[in-house]
């Protein structure tokens, strides 16, 4: 509490902070069999299947209503699909408890939804001590570290209310992180954020897709799909209508909806 | 003059209140305050149950906490307290004895338990729904997930509805009296009505009186403030800030990563 009245700047130790960069991540390798998703009787997303290798980044994009964030609910089933398979290193997890294929695929969300009433730090740890278990002095050092990693270990008493946009963003990625997870999930997550916060966030998450973590991103940052994605996903009415490696679906789009779409949002 | 005399004989004689004063403190506040707590106390946990049953998925259990709150809440006190009171008066004489103080404690009991039950389900639906998923998405079960975030979240939100019913059980425990209370157990209302039938003056009654404002009053201003407080959130002032302080706190954390701006290409 008392470190709200110090002054923001990192000032001690700058070269302690470097080292969140070294983390090295195992990502998983995801794949999606003709999954179906639906809000009550309509299918939002219809007979979609996508290959995601390990380590890769793969961006979608597409136009509001498209069912990219319904899509990428259901990879964790916190939207449960009406039929297909989703499997994880070969793995169907559709038999499984949907938590345990939770803790396995990290998300971030555009509203952050951090907890309000727990410090950074509790954010991060929270889910370590009371999911997997761990005491409460090791689940606090590993969100410590993630904390880091994020460049907000100067911040770890903060609750999210005196946090900015991009901070608390930055913390929503340290707490999925935390979880150790072999996939991550990000819906819009720079959506909600100021302008000049954007560019810290994806960073962070280009140094993840650097470090050989697999992400799903649904994301209306061109630059970044461009830069960062192996594969990009462009979706409309619930169905793929494109997939490629960047360059291609950039410059050379096959169909006329891409062609439009990116006129756009270019 | 004689009017204005005559009124203050009949509510402010100072020996009678005076006279009452002990009673009131000795037993009359005491055992107030022992009902009222002990109905809060079994009420909260109570109305606790009652708001889990009624956010459940299954419409039996939720169709059960509505009756229940239903009933409770639109009965007047005095027919609860009278029904529970003199119906189980048989069941009670046998746990706790013949005084008719825990059945009134329990009826009191049952009717804050309706309300807290809605002041707890309606605090804990306020919350964002993006909590739940927050919690899903790092693995949380359901129950987990409520018992760890979202239900202490709705609860601080509620607590200045908390301490509303608090007052109002203050209020409600001198229905009491209607059980027929033993000497030692009356409560304010009945200490000081007994005082003003033996004196054939309104005095007494008007000294319990500012006894049950002395203890309502300081309430009621103790949630507007925490409900202010709560309000404006405990965020303190501080110095506005460039978000570009922000952007070289990032980088200078990282400053081994790549950023998009210059990196060309996936890595």
């Amino acid at each position: 509490m008392q470190k709200t009245m110090t002054q923001p700047a990192n000032t001690a130790e700058p070269a302690e902070k470097k080292t969140g960069n070294a983390a090295e991540y195992k990502g998983g390798e995801l794949e999606l069999r003709d999954i179906f998703l639906a809000h009550g009787d309509i299918d939002v997303v219809k007979n979609m299947s996508l290959k995601v290798a390990a380590g890769t980044t793969t961006c979608v994009i597409g136009p509001s209503g498209s069912g990219k964030s319904t899509l990428l609910r259901g990879i964790n089933r916190l939207h449960e699909p009406r039929r297909g398979d989703i499997l994880l290193d070969g793995r169907s997890v559709l038999r499984d408890k949907p938590e345990s294929l939770r803790l396995r695929i990290g998300m971030v969300f555009q509203q952050f939804n951090l907890f309000p009433d727990h410090t950074a730090l509790e954010n991060v740890a929270l889910a370590p001590q009371h999911v997997k278990r761990m005491p409460k002095g090791r689940a606090r050092e590993i969100a410590r570290a993630r904390l880091c990693e994020v460049g907000l270990d100067s911040r770890s008493d903060h609750r999210p209310r005196d946090l900015s946009g991009g901070q608390q963003q930055r913390v929503a990625i340290a707490r999925a992180l935390a979880m150790d997870p072999e996939v991550m999930l990000f819906d819009e997550a720079t959506s909600a954020l100021d302008p000049e916060l954007v560019n810290g966030v994806l960073e962070l998450m280009a140094g993840l897709a650097g470090g050989g973590m697999t992400m799903v991103v649904v994301t209306h940052e061109m630059g970044f799909a461009r830069k960062v994605a192996d594969q990009v996903v462009f979706m409309d009415e619930g169905e793929v209508v494109e997939v490629g490696p960047p360059e291609v679906l950039f410059e050379t789009p096959r169909t006329d909806r891409l062609s439009r779409f990116l006129s756009e949002v270019l | 003059m004689d009017n204005l005399e005559l009124l203050r004989q009949t509510f402010l004689d100072g020996q009678a209140m005076l006279d009452v004063l002990p009673q009131l403190l000795g037993t009359g506040l005491k055992n107030t305050l022992i009902i009222s707590i002990w109905a809060t106390v079994i009420g909260t946990i109570l109305g606790m149950i009652l708001a889990i049953a009624g956010i459940s998925r299954s419409w039996f259990i939720r169709g059960l906490a509505r009756i229940y709150t239903d009933i409770f809440r639109g009965l007047p006190a005095i027919v609860t307290i009278l029904l529970v009171g003199q119906g189980l008066a048989r069941v009670s004489r046998d746990l706790f004895g013949a005084s008719p103080y825990p059945l009134g404690i329990f009826a009191l009991s049952l009717i804050a338990s309706a309300y807290i039950g809605e002041i707890f389900r309606s605090g804990i639906q306020s919350v964002d729904k993006g909590q739940l998923e927050a919690c899903k998405a790092l693995g949380m079960s359901y129950p987990r997930a409520m018992a760890l975030v979202v239900v202490p979240q709705g609860i601080r939100r509620v607590l200045p509805a908390l301490v509303n019913q608090f007052i109002s059980i203050i209020k409600d425990s001198s229905l009491v009296y209607f059980l027929g209370l033993l000497t030692a157990e009356r409560e304010l209302f009945r200490v000081g009505q007994d005082a003003a039938v033996n004196t054939g003056n309104l005095s007494p009654l008007v000294m319990a009186g500012i006894f049950y404002l002395i203890i309502t009053v300081p309430l009621t201003h103790v949630v507007n403030h925490v409900d202010n407080k709560y309000r404006t959130g405990r965020r303190r002032p501080t110095a506005p800030r460039s978000g570009l302080d922000e952007v070289s706190e990032l980088s200078s954390a990282r400053d081994t990563t790549p950023a998009i701006r210059t990196s060309t290409g996936a890595q």
